[in-house]
């Protein structure tokens, strides 16, 4: 074999790179497979919290106005999106990032954003199932209006690409997989705190602190719906700035992720 | 492997890389250049720590040169390593994205991802697995299945929709001899059908010498041999590796073994003396005769490898695998 001077041939790229969609889809696919094996248990927790303390305000709460007690159910609903994108999706890409795992993604074909998108969507999917039990056992319990119980699947959805975003982004800035697991856990101890307490219930600054939870527009929405007569321009609206919200944490997961590839 | 004298344009044309990790004393490639040519199966070749996952990394585009140039098909990947997806297909040495798949899913995934259509990878992936013996474990998640079934699980997807490059971080690490046999057909099977460029890291010689076109051989970050193993082997041909495995300390009052006891490298009671072949007869002789006899516990006189090679050239470490 002789070292030759040929110009190497240029081929174009292009040619074997799957688009957005059909990439989202295979991650998807694919993580929602692995969901199956390996995070049944996770999920199951995940719920029995959140029934744990719906039942755990039953004995504090009597008589209160349905303000109170339709937020103390959405915010018990949307704790369990909460679990799963905040902790356990930090936890995930904490692990991908700290054992190597992105160079898989990195060698492919593929941009960040439909990798992220396509792992949280398939945690986000997983909480269907508790988050709707939550919800129904809690208005069944605190008596609330069954009229709007569809509301609850919007919610999730959107609350899902609100946390999600961010869980993703905390697993992948996050220096080491342990402080991964400790930013998502307190993260989600946030949103319970400030989902499941009613907002007239708490002290000026945690109220301020509220505001800028991405999922808790979402709280608001279910626990309007949950009181019977929600005024709908008003539960879009909230559900939207939970998206929007997501975006921002998407956007800025996705960067993490590119970064996180080319160490 | 058929020698591949015949092949021409470069595929790959690495000049002058260099890359230091943050906080690492010594650079991990310090200057390395080679070309890779199409259809060729390419080998590097060293000890741990040489710096060849790292310069399959910067193939790969996982990891940009600090200096130098890595031509990929004509595209520069020090200045869009993002090109190189399009183009390889890399196999790291353990892939914990795919653990928690079941095997058939975990190779489907893959062949979506480099952009095969859903049904289209759904049959590429049926071959593959057929190909290489998975069938069986097809539903099982990878990361319950053995070491070898589960490296092999890693190449199938590695060799999902037909890359014209592929990046192999050792391969056929923990696999069983039947296994390596069918990883091997199945590369050259790409090679003499679609023309696969094949750029393997190894540090098993007998593996080296066996299937490899041309091999680099990597120490300390920088290349100080390239060539074909034949080639690289008749650079010092007129040599033959004397090892001697000793029952006790060896009897320095021997003159046989005093004299070759400055040239053996020693590791506890075994030596390994390379000399010529006259020489390493007649030393053999004289210590098969002698007192030093009882001493032997056995010995082997072997033609050159290309550790030998590594060792004749400077290679200073000495963890290369012979099996």
């Amino acid at each position: 074999m002789t070292e030759t001077a040929t110009a190497p041939p240029r081929v174009a790229p292009g040619a074997g790179r799957p688009g957005a969609i059909a990439a989202f889809s295979a991650v998807y696919t694919g993580q929602i497979a692995r969901a199956r094996v390996a995070r049944g248990p996770l999920l199951f927790v995940a719920s029995l919290q959140s029934l744990g303390i719906l039942l755990l305000l039953r004995g504090v709460v009597h008589n209160d106005p349905v303000r109170t007690t339709s937020a103390i159910v959405a915010g018990s609903t949307v704790l369990v999106v909460a679990f799963v994108a905040l902790n356990l999706l930090a936890q995930r890409f904490g692990a991908l990032k700290a054992s190597r795992a992105l160079d898989y993604y990195g060698a492919l074909p593929v941009t960040a954003a439909p990798v992220v998108l396509g792992t949280a969507a398939s945690y986000a999917t997983f909480t269907i199932p508790g988050a709707v039990l939550t919800c129904v056992v809690g208005i069944a319990m605190y008596g609330l209006s069954f009229a709007h119980v569809w509301l609850v699947v919007p919610v999730v959805v959107a609350a899902g690409v609100a946390l999600s975003g961010l869980g993703a982004a905390m697993g992948l800035l996050a220096p080491r997989s342990e402080l991964a697991t400790v930013l998502g856990q307190l993260a989600m101890t946030a949103v319970l705190f400030l989902g499941v307490i009613p907002p007239a219930h708490l002290p000026a600054a945690a109220r301020a602190a509220r505001e800028v939870v991405p999922s808790m527009t979402a709280v608001d929405a279910l626990a309007a719906g949950l009181r019977g007569s929600p005024t709908w321009w008003s539960v879009g609206w909230r559900l939207g700035v939970s998206v929007l919200w997501g975006i921002v944490g998407l956007v800025v997961a996705a960067r993490a992720f590119r970064r996180a590839c080319a160490r | 492997m058929s020698d591949a004298g015949g092949v021409s344009a470069a595929v790959l044309d690495v000049r002058g890389v260099v890359k230091t990790y943050r906080g690492a004393a010594t650079p991990a490639n310090d200057g390395i250049d080679l070309q890779v040519h199409a259809g060729e199966v390419f080998g590097l070749l060293g000890p741990n720590g040489a710096g060849k996952s790292t310069l399959v990394r910067q193939l790969a585009g996982l990891t940009r040169p600090d200096a130098g140039r890595i031509m990929l098909f004509g595209h520069d990947l020090a200045a869009d390593a993002r090109a190189a997806a399009s183009f390889v297909a890399y196999l790291a040495q353990d892939e914990p994205a795919l653990d928690e798949l079941p095997v058939g899913l975990a190779v489907e995934t893959t062949a979506r991802l480099r952009g095969l259509p859903r049904g289209e990878a759904r049959s590429a992936t049926a071959t593959l697995l057929d190909e290489l013996d998975l069938g069986a474990v097809a539903a099982r998640p990878v990361g319950r299945l053995s070491g070898g079934q589960r490296r092999l699980a890693c190449v199938a997807a590695a060799l999902a929709a037909d890359r014209p490059v592929l990046l192999l971080d050792e391969p056929t690490t923990g696999l069983d001899p039947v296994a390596r046999r069918s990883v091997w057909s199945a590369i050259d099977r790409r090679r003499a059908e679609r023309g696969t460029t094949v750029v393997l890291v190894t540090h098993n010689v007998i593996e080296a010498e066996t299937v490899l076109d041309r091999v680099a051989i990597l120490d300390r970050g920088r290349v100080i041999a390239c060539d074909t193993p034949g080639r690289l082997k008749a650079r010092v041909s007129d040599d033959v590796r004397l090892d001697l495995v000793w029952r006790r300390t060896p009897p320095m009052h021997d003159p046989t073994v005093a004299a070759l006891a400055p040239s053996a490298r020693m590791d506890g009671l075994r030596w390994s003396v390379r000399l010529d072949a006259a020489s390493a007869r007649e030393s053999l002789g004289r210590l098969m005769s002698g007192s030093t006899l009882d001493a032997l516990d056995d010995f082997t006189l072997a033609t050159s490898t290309l550790e030998d090679v590594y060792l004749a050239l400077g290679g200073r470490d000495d963890d290369l695998e012979r099996g």
